[in-house]
Formats: structure tokens, sequence, C-alpha cells
């Protein structure tokens, strides 16, 4: 276990630091080799994989929309146009990025960060494998959930810099859907932790070796899937772009990279999304013959291709329908699944 | 908002009051992929909720009435498809049939029964592409594509009468340019047997859908006193219940000798307006098929109507029923081979006027499932 993930490594810090015992140094050298080595490398790979990731789910997304939609999507660049999303990833690079005169400049340009940083940063405790992790923090859940919860004010922020009233309008439902939905993905979540009795994810993953808790939470699973797709803005609830209504919502005014960070930060959501879900719903990296991070990758894909096979299928709700749903139907059921795991729980105990 | 923003006089009083409430304004359109054309409504906003809308037409106004005015009968012809481009040939169907009522011409029987034949197809290409772009309007964008196809169908089956596939101009006076083959016959039976089994389809996916019903029941109603006074024709009309079909009421062509229902709906709202729609392609293919088995031999086309018209002196009022509903077309005539007067009234133009009071206290994305489902079409609008 290394220092970071240890709750009591910050006091320890602290008091070595102050009282400069003569093993601080020698320690802080320890940290340094290992600790940032570890994390530079992991965040390296993270944003190589979240590059990778996009690429291959812009892929999946349109080759997946052309079989539903009876056409052969894309076929010219490469073997079944498959380095189209690169040529795409190299426009977007290489295209201008333009800034309309009257937006609030400074906050126009950061904002697409905003939406990013925290997608890399819920991907450092996502357990590939029961190695293949970048760092195994007790708090690991709550990091995701914590981080994922910032990425709405990086749309608050682009859509209210935009100074365009359908990037406001696009950003204001973006934030009440937010909220609305955090509440019943945590619930749904809840129901799982209080029965492992812990929020760190190797834990959460090793606890499913006999059982997934699919088949013992199948009503928190529901909720945590539909919820878990309006928080990342797909159809049928992608009402903050809402295409047919605000033109493409907060990121009206955003072009090339700057647009694309917010593509980038939307299709690893999705993946951190379904990673989630096969962590605590369908047992992380069991599964028989082949290696963890395959059966991994194999369950958050399959995820990953239901919700776009929603997206190509259903029509968009309406904003106070979406509301409805979140406060109305899936909390509820989120509390009282939650209530009814508690008590089942401290009958058994 | 800080530039452009004029707040109306109710929220400068809620403001002195104390109130920090403000409402706004929002140009929705001319540029806008739901206005399906160059419509702009500027909407006035409060939050969500529409406080006031207001369409504002006139982007794409062409002058067609004037037009007529100014060259021969015969020329003005390919105009009429220009006017509602997804409903040419009932337009152009209309147009001749106006004129020589208008000049007393005499029209072959096989004629009419190809005007009915193609006008229906038309109608079918034009209610398939409201449930596409409407479909699209409410965020699902397969079923529009899987409509493409189908409208491709019928466009191959008319392009090889007719010889184009959207501005049709086919009809002439005394009947039509050119007459029906084997082919055409052929691939309109396949089509419409294929069809058939599609619309059981669109049953499933579309009208079924929780989603879809939630968007569409109840929005946007119209009772039928409302539609009276401003005027809503068509399918929008028999949404509300009200059984009125030129086709049927005032039977213009061989419409008195098919056999068809007028679908109507119940509440008159977006849902009744897609079902009604649904129900109306139905009998398209019901109409088609029982020209086509009635289909007499014989000439396609009255050779003795002279190149150049010019009808005595007289005026003619025709109505007809296109794809949008009641079209009206008013011609007075000097007795020169120009027409004196030409007078269009166009069923989007009135159909639109109902939008603003449709819309006043709904969403914003309720402005769009109502405005789709009203099925317009700007050009036609702005004629």
């Amino acid at each position: 276990m290394s220092p970071v993930s240890d709750p009591g490594f910050l006091l320890y810090f602290l008091t070595q630091a102050t009282e400069r015992e003569p093993g601080f140094w020698n320690w802080a050298f320890y940290w340094f080799s290992q600790e940032v080595v570890v994390v530079v490398v992991g965040l390296l790979l993270i944003i190589g994989f979240v590059t990778i990731n996009a690429i291959g789910l812009i892929y999946a997304e349109l080759k997946i929309a052309g079989h539903i939609q009876r056409r052969p999507a894309m076929m010219e660049v490469g073997w079944h146009g498959f380095l189209q999303p690169v040529m795409d990833a190299v426009k977007l690079l290489v295209k201008e990025l333009t800034t309309p005169t009257a937006v609030n400049r400074p906050l126009f340009v950061v904002a697409p960060v905003i939406v990013f940083l925290p997608v890399l940063i819920a991907f450092i405790v996502i357990p590939f494998s029961e190695r293949l992790i970048v760092r195994d923090l007790n708090l690991g859940l709550l990091l995701i959930f914590a981080f994922s919860a910032l990425n709405v004010i990086g749309i608050l922020i682009g859509g209210w810099a935009s100074n365009n009233k359908y990037s406001l309008l696009g950003a204001l439902r973006s934030v009440s859907q937010n909220v609305a939905y955090e509440i019943p993905i945590l619930l749904s979540v809840m129901s799982v932790v209080i029965m492992t009795n812990t929020l760190r994810m190797t834990e959460l993953v090793a606890a499913q070796e006999k059982v997934w808790f699919v088949l013992v939470q199948p009503v928190a699973a529901i909720l945590y899937f539909i919820a878990a797709t309006a928080e990342t803005n797909r159809l049928p609830f992608d009402i903050p772009e809402a295409e047919g209504e605000l033109v493409a919502g907060f990121h009206s005014e955003y072009s090339g990279m700057r647009f694309a960070l917010f593509f980038l930060a939307e299709y690893s959501n999705m993946f951190i999304v379904a990673a989630v879900f096969a962590t605590l719903f369908l047992g992380g990296w069991h599964g028989p013959i082949l290696p963890g991070p395959i059966w991994f990758l194999l369950k958050v894909y399959v995820l990953v291709f239901l919700v776009i096979v929603a997206r190509w299928t259903f029509p968009r709700l309406r904003f106070d329908q979406l509301m409805t749903l979140a406060w109305k139907v899936l909390i509820p059921f989120a509390l009282a699944n939650l209530l009814v795991t508690a008590l089942v729980i401290k009958l058994i105990r | 908002m800080t530039e452009g923003n004029i707040t109306s006089l109710d929220t400068e009083k809620k403001v002195a009051s104390g109130l920090t409430e403000q409402t706004f304004w929002l140009n929705m359109g001319p540029q806008h992929p739901a206005t399906h054309g160059v419509l702009r409504i500027v909407l006035h906003l409060d939050g969500e909720r529409v406080v006031e809308a207001e369409p504002v037409i006139g982007y794409v106004h062409r002058g067609h009435e004037r037009m007529g005015e100014t060259r021969g009968y015969a020329q003005f012809l390919p105009n009429n498809s220009r006017m509602d481009y997804l409903g040419a040939m009932t337009y152009n169907h209309a147009y001749c049939a106006a004129v020589e009522k208008l000049a007393g011409i005499e029209v072959p029987p096989r004629a009419e029964y190809i005007r009915v034949i193609t006008s229906e197809f038309n109608r079918l290409s034009s209610h398939l592409l409201f449930l596409g772009a409407y479909l699209m309007d409410l965020g699902a964008f397969t079923p529009f594509l899987y409509i493409w196809e189908e409208r491709e169908e019928i466009n191959d089956i008319l392009n090889h009468v007719t010889g184009s596939r959207l501005t049709y101009c086919y009809n002439r006076f005394g009947g039509v340019h050119k007459d029906i083959d084997d082919q055409f016959t052929a691939g309109a039976r396949a089509y419409i047997k294929r069809q058939r089994k599609r619309f059981k389809m669109y049953d499933k996916l579309v009208t079924g859908n929780v989603i879809f019903q939630n968007r569409t029941q109840g929005v946007g109603a119209i009772t039928p006193e409302q539609a009276f006074n401003y005027g809503v024709t068509g399918p929008c009309l028999r949404a509300c219940g009200v059984e009125y079909d030129i086709r049927k009421k005032e039977p213009y062509s061989v419409y008195s000798e098919v056999e068809f229902m007028i679908p109507t709906g119940r509440n008159g709202d977006a849902f009744d307006r897609y079902a009604v729609r649904l129900a109306e392609m139905e009998q398209s293919l019901r109409i088609i098929e029982q020209c086509l088995d009635r289909l007499p031999q014989g000439a396609y086309i009255n050779d003795n109507v002279p190149q150049y018209l010019a009808p005595d002196p007289g005026e003619v009022f025709f109505a007809f029923e296109s794809p949008r509903g009641e079209t009206n077309i008013f011609i007075v005539s000097d007795g020169s081979r120009i027409p004196y007067r030409m007078h269009w009234k166009t069923p989007s133009y009135t159909n639109l006027s109902i939008l603003a009071e449709l819309v006043r206290g709904q969403f914003i994305a309720d402005v769009i499932s109502i405005m789709g489902s009203l099925d317009l079409v700007i050009p036609e609008i702005d004629k």
C-alpha cells in the first residue's frame, strides 16, 4: 500500500515536516521516487487511453449508428473508414479556435479544460484489473463521484461565458439535470457500499468473486444505469445539447480543439460511468479463462454499446419530464431500495 | 444577458417591486435546425416558459402570384412545384384542373386517374417526410433515415414517368405529359405491398413509444372553434375531430369514384396530428390501389388544347386538398393569354397563424413539438 492512500499520511507528513526528524528527507526522497513517478506515468497512460478510447468510441458510435440506420456509414478512409476518426482528430487539432468578440474570454477559454480535467482524475482509481490501477485509494468511489460532479461547473461556465442565450439555457438545463441525477446515482451506489462496507474499488470488485451484485441488487443496477446515462448527457437525456431545440446548447460557440475537449469529456464520461457500473455490479475483472483487464473492458464496452444503441433509438425527453423522472421515479425507488438493503443487512449481521 | 435585453412592462413592475425575475427575447430562426427553413420566431421567454411568440415570415418571398400575372397560363406551370416543393404534384394537378375549369377543357378519364395516382404518391412522400422530420425534431434521428429510404422509392416511381424527383411538372392542360406504363404500375403495386408492412413497424416503433407519447400527447391541443377561427385546415383540422376533406366534400378529379376514409383525431394535439397523417397515408395507399385497378384505357391527354391558352373573360375558384390542407386558387381572366389576377391561399400560412396562441405558456421544447406537428413548408408560406 502506498502512503498516499493512507488517511494518516497527511498527518504523518505534517508532523514529520514540523519536527524535522532526520528520517524525513529519506522519506521525502522515497516519496518522490515512488509516488510521483507512478502518478506521472499513470497520468500519461490515462491521457493516452482517454484519447484512444474516445477515437475508438467515435468510430464505434458512427458505425453502430450506420448499421441501425441501414446505411454503410463511413467507408472511405482506411479499411471500413477505420482511420476516419483519426483524421477527424487531426482536423480538430489544426482547426482555428474562433472566439466570438462578446464572450467572457478567460472563462470561455478555461471552460473546456474544467470539463475535461475531472475526467482524467476519475480515471486514476478505475481498476482495470487487480494490479492495473494507478492509485487504489480507500475513497476511490467517492473520488470518482466528487470529480464527475465538477464536470458540470465547466459546462455552466462555458454556457455562461459564451454570451449566447441558447448556450446559457443549455448550461442551466445541464446544472439542474446533474443536480437531479447525482442523487439517484449516489443512493443506488450506497446500497452496494453498505453491503460491502468499503469505498475502495478493488475491494468492491473482490467482494463479487462469488456472485455479481447485479443479481443481488438488480433495482440499484437499473437505477444507476438510467441515471448514469443522464449524467453523460446522452439521448434520450441530452437536453443540455438538444440540437433540435437549443441548436447545440452549451457548446454552440466552441470550435476546434475546445469543442473537441467537450467531446472527449463526453466520451470518457461514458467510459467512466460504464466502468463504475462494471466495477460495482458486474464483478469488474472477474471472469473465466480470459485475463482480468480483457473481462473488464469487455463488460464496459458492452454497456457503452447499450448507451449508443439507446441514443439512436429514442426521441428526447422534455426538460420537465426529465426532472419528473429523476425526482418522482428514480429517487423514491433508490431510497426504498437503500432502506430495504439496510434493513436486510441489519437483520443478517 | 446584458445587451439586447428588452424587459417588458410587466417585468419592470416586478423589478420595481423588488423581485429579480427577468424575461428575455430569443430569436428562434431564421437559421435554426427545427424551423425547417427560413422561418423566424421571436420568443419572449421567462426561463424555459414562453410568454409570447411571434412568427416572422418573408425571408424567402418570391412573388409567385405576381409572376402568374406576367406570363401565360402554361408558362406558370413550373412555378407550381416551387410553391410547396413537398406537395408539388398536388399543386400541379390542381392548377391544371383550375385552368381547365376556367377554359372549359375536357380531360380524358385515363388522365384523371393518372393524376390522382401521382398526386396521392406525392401526398404519401410529403407525409413521410413530415413523419421523419418531426421525429428528428423530437431528437430521434434514425426514423428520419428509414423514411428517406421509403421516400426514395416513391421518387423512383414518379421519376420514371415525370423525369424529376422533387419539383414535378407533370400535368398539362387536358391531361398529363406522359402515359404511365407497366413498369410504373408494377413498381407502384410492389411499393404499396411493402409500405403496408412498414406502417405496422411505425406503429410499434413510434406510436407505442412512451417518450414520443409524453412529448406529443396534450401538447398544442387545438379545439375545433380555434381551428375555424384561425382557418386551420388539413390534417391539423381533422386531428380536432372535424371530418373535413376537400377530396370528399367537394370532390375533384376522380376522388368521388374511389373509396377512402377521412381519418380524424379526438384531442387535436400533436399526437393526433401525427396519428391522422399516419392513417391518411394508409388511405392514400388505398386510393392508389383502387385507381390502378380501374385505370381505363384511352388517351392520356386532350390533343385539342391550344398551345397559347386564352380563356374567355371570367373567373375561377378552385379548392383542393394539398398534403398540408385546403389550398385555394383564384384566377381572373380578361380574355388575354395572361391571367389578369391570380391568387393562392396556402394552408401552411393559416396553420402558422395559430402557432403563437398554441405555444403561449409552453416550454421551448414544446414550441419545437408544436411547430413540427403543424408540418409547415416555409416557401409555401412565403409564396
